[in-house]
């Protein structure tokens, strides 16, 4: 389809306010549209602002290549749409539908504008379906990234939530570790154990491992980093719940926390801190 | 009893180390291994995968189950295209690192399994076959 031959943009601009109306009532009767996460007003302002640019762009006579910069504010406006839609929790078919959607009342138009003739009609239903298409497969795209983006930042939210500090006597701060650590979940810990000694100027922190299936020597290395920068802010990290198995990794390893207080059990280690803050439990 | 057969797992990023990690776990567990023994080869296994990630430009690990006169075992086979090892006795050396690490990953893995063969060349890759027995 070559760009002069197609009647579309002149069809949209003629009929903009019908297919406008046709739209809206395509989308409220489609079943799909969630009246729980948007109005109607605010459905119709999005649906005439979309056709608006899509006419907009339609008019460089650039019909179908919507990679071209004439459709940029469009694909503007689709990622923009897509992503709140993603974030307020529509599913992939309600984002979708809001392009589609458009199709019917446009090949309506197409119809009653090409009149009698099947040959003309044929090709503007080709270039109107083919430009909806990669309208409608770019939003799903950009909901599909939206909703991966907000996965991985829930995980991020996860891992924070998952090592809290606890602050478990006034100056004494306990982190218990649970689970896997890979390098990036290692890191935060570390990270927030520090900023915690410092905003709750505690003189002793306990670093319990019981929940570590392994040691190896990047978590070692996070482990003896963290010690260091502690001390340097004045607090003594305690390292407990290193479990037989680990303690003989360790040594085969050949990992050392060298002048690091380690207790067996955090018993021990709560016991040894609450000794050296003078605080005597009864 | 039949051993399960051998299995490749893909190491790109930190998640394969982990994901290597725990196949290795549940293997080991499969075939009666003790904890201490489990920990010693996921341990190993972090360590040989991570190098293969961070200096091999990513790999392969593979996995195998073993049965040899009676005995029971586990083969790990890590792979990679990488730049290759120069000074192998140098990299097995405690405390020596390229990097910033603690250069304890290679020498350690080898004192945490019966078996540790490692091939290398410049240009061509790394290969570190390690096994346990039971
Ligand atoms: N697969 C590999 N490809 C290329 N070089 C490697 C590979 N594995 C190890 N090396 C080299 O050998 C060195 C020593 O490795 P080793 O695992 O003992 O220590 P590290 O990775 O530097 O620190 P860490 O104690 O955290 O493991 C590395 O610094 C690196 O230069
Ligand atoms: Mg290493």
């Amino acid at each position: 389809m070559t760009k002069s031959t197609s009647r579309l943009n002149d069809i949209l601009e003629k009929n903009e306010k019908e297919i406008l109306d046709d739209w809206m009532r395509e989308q409220l009767a489609s079943g799909t549209l969630r009246k729980d996460l948007i109005t109607e007003s605010e459905l119709r302002k999005q649906s005439a602002e979309l056709l608006g640019l899509i006419i907009n762009a339609t008019r460089s006579g650039n019909v179908t290549e919507i990679s071209g910069t004439e459709w940029k504010p469009v694909l503007d406006f689709l990622a923009a749409t897509s992503k709140t839609r993603a974030a307020q929790g529509f599913s992939p078919v309600e984002t979708a539908t809001f392009i589609f959607s458009m199709k019917q009342p446009i090949f309506t138009r197409l119809k009653k504008e090409a009149g009698s003739n099947a040959s003309v009609l044929a090709d503007e239903i080709w270039v109107a379906t083919v430009l909806t298409d990669k309208l409608g497969l770019f939003t799903a795209e950009t909901y599909q990234k939206s909703r991966e983006e907000i996965i991985r930042r829930q995980q991020m939210e996860l891992l924070e939530l998952s090592t809290p500090v606890i602050r478990i006597w006034e100056g004494i701060l306990v982190l218990p570790l649970i689970g896997t650590l890979d390098s990036s979940r290692t890191q935060i810990v570390m990270e927030t154990l520090l900023q915690n000694i410092v905003d709750t100027n505690s003189g002793i922190a306990i670093i319990d491992i019981t929940g570590v299936p392994a040691v190896d020597t990047l978590v070692a290395q996070h482990l003896i980093k963290t010690v260091s920068a502690a001390r340097l802010m004045g607090a003594q990290c305690i390292i407990s719940g290193i479990r037989p198995q680990i303690a003989q990794t360790m040594v085969h390893l050949g990992v050392a926390f060298g002048d690091v207080v380690t207790k067996a059990s955090l018993a021990d280690a709560l016991k040894y801190a609450f000794r050296q803050s003078g605080i005597t439990v009864t | 009893m039949s051993l399960p057969g051998p299995e490749t797992l893909e190491l790109k990023t930190s998640e394969d180390v982990v994901r290597a990690r725990q196949r290795v776990r549940v293997c080991m567990k499969d075939q009666g291994f003790g904890l201490v023994d489990q920990t010693k080869m996921v341990t190993a296994t972090s360590e040989l995968a991570r190098n293969a990630v961070d200096y091999g430009l990513g790999g392969t690990m593979r996995i195998e189950s073993l049965e040899e006169m009676g005995r029971i075992g586990i083969r790990l086979v890590f792979l990679d295209h990488g730049p290759g090892i120069p000074d192998i006795d140098l990299a097995l050396t405690d405390g020596y690192t390229s990097g910033h690490g603690l250069g304890l990953g290679l020498g350690g893995s080898k004192r945490l399994v019966n078996e540790f063969e490692i091939w290398s060349k410049p240009d061509e890759g790394t290969r570190v076959t390690i096994t346990r027995w039971r």
